[in-house]
């Protein structure tokens, strides 16, 4: 049901740079249906970044991360050609992973 | 009597068996921090996530509009020059819960991160940011236009 992630990361310095594009409609549980009915909240809770089995970044995300959520950070450590893996699971247990090399 | 009896232990052994293993689904959903996601102000969030207090600093960035058009989607940025930084929380004031997003750094992620987050209406945004065992805060007002909630 999920789907692909956009994921691209680009070492500079030392510093890798990490940016995801992550597919999810991220419901907040406040809207309703045109029947009035409250649809149920559906997002991402974690995201973990790992790179050579380590990991370099977590995050947590609340209802109000935007649709189809972007995110972007830097981490030490990752040298070209390594493989950045980001792993997201909503609420309903739905997981998602894709990798990216670093260029 | 006794198939009866059987049955219904039967019966009990498969709902105590439901009830085990939705309990280990939720203990590996423990790691989302629930209560600090159900936070409504400033206050509950750190408390949620294990402060007492928050000094403001200027060690800390948000990089974010002044005016957002469409609250539902609104680029917020967090940077920080504080040393040794091991978690960054971006908070929306105004929002049914406060906290948006909570990130976990280790010693190798730089102290930046940048997302999007949804607003309902102008408030203020903090970044809360827990650096050396300490937290940190800065704020910043972002006006919206459209809001991102509800609908």
């Amino acid at each position: 049901m999920a789907d692909p992630m956009r994921v691209r990361a680009q070492e500079n310095g030392g510093v890798v740079d990490v940016k995801v594009l992550m597919k999810h409609d991220m419901e907040t549980g406040q809207r309703k249906d045109p029947a009035g009915k409250v649809i149920p909240a559906h997002h991402i809770t974690t995201v973990t970044a790992t790179c050579k089995g380590k990991v370099v970044f977590e995050g947590q995300f609340g209802t109000a991360v935007s649709k189809d959520p972007f995110l972007n950070f830097k981490f030490k450590g990752g040298a070209k050609g390594d493989t950045v893996s980001i792993t997201w699971v909503d609420n309903r247990n739905d997981k998602r992973t894709d990798e990216a090399k670093i260029s | 009597m006794n198939l009866k009896r059987r049955e219904a232990l039967r019966l009990t052994a498969i709902i105590g068996l439901m009830a085990a293993t939705g309990l280990i689904s939720e203990a590996q959903a423990a790691d989302w921090n629930k209560a600090a996601f159900d936070g409504k102000s400033l206050d509950d969030v750190l408390k949620a996530l294990g402060g007492s207090s928050a000094d403001k600093s200027s060690a800390v960035t948000i990089n974010a509009p002044d005016i957002a058009e469409n609250g539902a989607v609104v680029p917020v940025g967090v940077t920080t020059t504080l040393p040794k930084t091991q978690q960054i929380a971006i908070l929306v004031e105004k929002n049914p819960s406060a906290l948006a997003a909570q990130f976990l750094m280790t010693a190798d992620t730089e102290p930046f991160v940048a997302s999007r987050v949804k607003m309902a209406q102008t408030s203020n945004v903090h970044a809360l940011v827990k650096a050396d065992g300490k937290w940190y805060v800065t704020t910043k007002e972002v006006k919206v236009t459209l809001g991102g909630c509800g609908g």
